[in-house]
């Protein structure tokens, strides 16, 4: 097999790899936000369930809710998932990133000091202003670098899709690895990992850099 | 009529009742100052005027439209809308400013009148604008909160509350979080607003300043109001505790 194929095939896997990257995390932000909420409720219930499910996700291994979140409603309701597996993927890392998010902004909104709200109470600002145009963007700045690392993390992460044998890059590069006999494809994926970080740092470093306007 | 009038005011948290009995008002155009030793509620009676805590007990009013009464010994305050329409008679400044940190000067003074009271944009740049000049802050109107003093913060602090038109304004300690070398600037601003007779009612430890822009002055202890008197009536009274308190503010006055 020639570099050249090898790059293509890999080259293919690496969009997979991207497109896991980037659903995860256009589903698991404003889910985190949503779980941040449901574990800061005043509701006992709703912060309870959501602090378990917290619980679970940060306390298992990403690979077996993989598994769990394909197999499982085959297992326990006997339902087809065949054409399953690509949304499988999707909902787990979604459910697991949001869980860790949604930690990182609970703690950034708790950070917020109580005289921001205070003050925007006294102006006349109603809950939800109060919410969208003063704490929000401060939170934002606020959470960026916990966020930075968990992008980080999820870029490498997406590997693990291997465990439903799905053909992201990695595991494209270790089947080509194991037919051809030789190092290069694992080489050339090692880049490949590289690459794509270097360039969400780079994004996530551009984003810092804007939001540095204030302190 | 009085723009805030306070009749029987009791607060708790938990077990510790800090207002046991509090009544007082504030005529239009008049300066009251609140002074008493530290925990003896003054900023729980600024925050319990402005609502950003609830009373356990009295009523209170601002231009005769009441705020929160009390309904078979229960406290029930005005609807939601109503309250909005009462909130808009008064302002606050923070003893630590609370600006927002992330808009500027010119945006943390123009947010709240266009977003908030939905006036027009142009104008309200405008009177911003003129605020500023008043602060002496016309040059810092683009820069961020971090980028200025903490005397600097706190007029631009003064200028947002004012920016909303208020007939009323309160300061809790407003000096307090400053060098004493700013303090000074905050203090001819606030002086500079007695001219124009804003209705003011400031919790303060700076007894001269207090005793020179005052119209009444009221001293608490123990959860109540001990004096509410005139500032020479204040500094000649004869009461014990007064004396004592006074006493202890070593250079103050
Ligand atoms: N949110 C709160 N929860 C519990 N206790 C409180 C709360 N706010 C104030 N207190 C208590 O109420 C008492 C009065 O507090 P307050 O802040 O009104 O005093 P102060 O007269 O403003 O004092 P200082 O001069 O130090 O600012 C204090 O004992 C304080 O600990
Ligand atoms: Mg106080």
């Amino acid at each position: 097999m020639s570099i050249m194929v090898m790059l293509k095939l890999l080259s293919a896997g690496m969009l997979k790899s991207i497109s896991i990257f980037a659903f995860t995390l256009i589903l698991s932000i404003p889910l985190g936000m949503l779980v941040a909420f449901g574990r800061m409720s005043k509701n006992k219930v709703i912060s309870n369930i959501i602090k378990i499910y917290i619980s679970i996700m940060r306390g298992t291994p990403l690979m077996l809710q993989l598994l769990v979140v394909y197999f499982g409603p085959n297992l326990l309701f006997g339902m087809n998932i065949a054409g399953y597996k690509y949304p499988a993927i999707i909902i787990g890392f979604a459910i697991n990133y949001a869980a860790y998010f949604a930690e990182i902004f609970r703690s950034g909104i708790q950070s917020m000091p109580q005289g921001q709200y205070e003050a925007a109470d006294v102006l006349g600002y109603s809950k939800r202003q109060t919410f969208m145009k003063i704490i929000l963007p401060q939170v934002a700045k606020r959470v960026l670098p916990p966020v930075t690392n968990e992008t980080i993390t999820l870029v490498k992460d997406t590997s693990l899709a291997y465990a439903l044998s799905y053909t992201e890059m990695f595991t494209l590069a270790k089947q080509i690895a194991a037919a051809q006999t030789t190092f290069a494809p694992l080489f050339i994926g090692g880049i490949f990992y590289y690459v794509f970080n270097f360039v969400v740092a780079e994004v996530m470093n551009f984003i810092e850099r804007k939001m540095d306007y204030y302190k | 009529m009085s723009v805030l009038e306070m009749k029987n005011i009791k607060k708790s948290f938990g077990d510790l009742e800090v207002l046991k009995d509090i009544s007082f008002s504030v005529d239009e155009g008049q300066v009251v100052s609140i002074i008493g030793p530290s925990g003896s509620g003054k900023s729980t009676i600024l925050r319990c005027a402005t609502m950003l805590e609830t009373i356990n007990g009295g009523e209170f009013s601002y231009l005769g439209r009441k705020a929160a009464w009390e309904e078979n010994g229960q406290v029930v305050y005005a609807p939601k809308d109503q309250l909005r329409e009462i909130k808009k008679d008064f302002g606050l400044v923070f003893q630590n400013f609370n600006l927002f940190p992330h808009y500027s000067v010119i945006k943390n003074l123009t947010d709240a009148p266009i977003n908030v009271q939905k006036r027009n944009k142009d104008e309200v740049y405008a009177e911003a604008k003129e605020l500023l000049i008043k602060m002496g802050l016309e040059d810092k109107a683009d820069v961020y909160p971090y980028q200025l003093s903490g005397g600097q913060q706190q007029r631009v602090a003064i200028a947002r509350a004012l920016a909303l038109k208020p007939k009323m304004l309160f300061f809790d300690e407003p000096t307090s979080a400053l060098d004493p070398e700013l303090t000074g600037e905050v203090l001819k601003v606030i002086k500079s607003l007695t001219e124009m007779k804003m209705t003011m009612a400031i919790v303060t430890h700076e007894m001269k300043f207090a005793h020179d822009i005052s119209d009444r002055m009221i001293f608490m202890d123990g959860g109540y109001i001990v004096e509410n008197c005139t500032p020479d009536e204040m500094f000649n009274s004869t009461n014990e505790r007064l004396r004592a308190f006074l006493g202890k503010l070593e250079g103050g006055y």
